[in-house]
């Protein structure tokens, strides 16, 4: 009996042990690889309103905080960019370690309608940059976000476009940090950057 | 009967924006009709109502028209698997017993073809078709372009 009882304490204490040499060995393993697979440099090289190319690297130093939309649309474009307006006036003297980027994923009708007069309109801070086609595709890979132009006779000119709806954060180093989804509120953007300045 | 609660309608409200008037017809009201200002007149306007069927019997909201826009259409911004797209809704059904919001993010009005520029303060007529009550037109506040909704003491948002 007493011979049973500490088979069972010295079976318990193995099972302890391989458990525990195996969260050592593999968990921080399992960690490294997630961190690796997500550490990602998103780039772009686009063309802003006055058709100076403007690229990710003169932001390095500064968070970017980044969103794919067109400006014919009427509902979730509109909502975002309000949010990252408001998130601009409350973040005050911060404000200039934040740089708000909308990259338009409609860039021949944009330019014809305005970059520059539509993303004053929420906030002078927020810098609109359309490309060409092919520097929009590249642009939009590179943050791994998709995009679609949709025939569709209920919408003005014949087509919309369907997109990842996400506002992106890129670190001062470059590196891609997080995504905000469609909806987030512009307050717990603010406290997110706030914690990171 | 009808006219009487359109009437104490716009009386109880009329201190207020015109966003929060009600107007009624059959067993629907209409209320907190709003628009955003727009960047010019080349880009779609968007407009948002909620509405609600007293009533038992389903309806649906099947077209909106406005002297404002030369093709108001009703869409739905969808968002699946990450992906934001904006059908265009044939009808918003409106089923008894409850009430139905076009509001940020889901369905919406969408005028195309604005004859001019939406500015904040202006209002303009919007007519709603429904498949049994029949139309009503209610007035559109604009509210700026980064409103969220109108300020209603009595709006739910």
């Amino acid at each position: 009996m007493r011979l049973r009882s500490l088979q069972i304490i010295l079976w318990v204490a193995a099972t302890a042990a391989v458990l525990a040499f195996a969260a050592v060995r593999w968990w921080p393993a399992t960690d490294d690889t997630q961190a690796a697979a997500s550490v990602f440099t998103p780039a772009f090289a686009l063309a802003d309103s006055e058709g100076r190319i403007r690229t990710t690297d003169e932001f390095r130093g500064k968070f970017l905080l980044v969103f794919f939309g067109f400006t014919s649309c009427p509902d979730v474009c509109p909502t975002t960019l309000s949010e990252v307006a408001q998130v601009m006036d409350d973040l005050g003297s911060d404000a200039g370690s934040v740089q708000p980027v909308f990259i338009s994923i409609d860039p021949e009708r944009d330019r014809r309608l305005g970059l520059a007069d539509y993303t004053k309109a929420f906030h002078p801070a927020i810098l609109g940059l359309a490309g060409s086609e092919a520097e929009t595709q590249a642009a939009a890979a590179s943050f791994k976000i998709f995009y679609e132009r949709e025939a569709d006779t209920a919408s003005q000119d014949g087509y919309t476009m369907a997109h990842s709806p996400g506002l992106y954060l890129i670190g001062p180093d470059g590196a891609w940090l997080r995504q905000f989804t469609y909806g987030t509120p512009a307050a717990e953007i603010l406290s997110d950057l706030q914690s990171r300045l | 009967m009808n006219h009487f609660l359109l009437a104490a309608a716009l009386t109880l409200s009329a201190p207020a924006a015109m966003a929060c008037e009600t107007v009624a017809i059959g067993d629907l009201t209409v209320e907190h009709a709003w628009s955003k200002a727009t960047i010019g007149a080349g880009r779609p306007g968007v407009f948002y109502v909620e509405i609600t069927n007293t009533g038992s019997t389903d309806d649906a909201l099947v077209g909106i028209a406005t002297p404002a826009a030369g093709m108001p259409m009703l869409h739905e911004t969808v968002v699946q698997d990450g992906i934001a797209s904006m059908p265009h809704a044939m009808s918003i059904p409106v089923p008894a017993g409850q009430s139905v919001q076009l509001s940020p993010g889901g369905y919406h009005g969408m005028l195309m073809g604005l004859t001019t520029a939406l500015k904040e303060g202006d209002s303009f007529p919007v007519t709603l078709t429904f498949e049994k009550a029949g139309e009503v037109t209610v007035n559109v506040d604009v509210l700026s372009l980064r409103a969220e909704g109108p300020d209603c003491a009595d709006a739910g948002q």
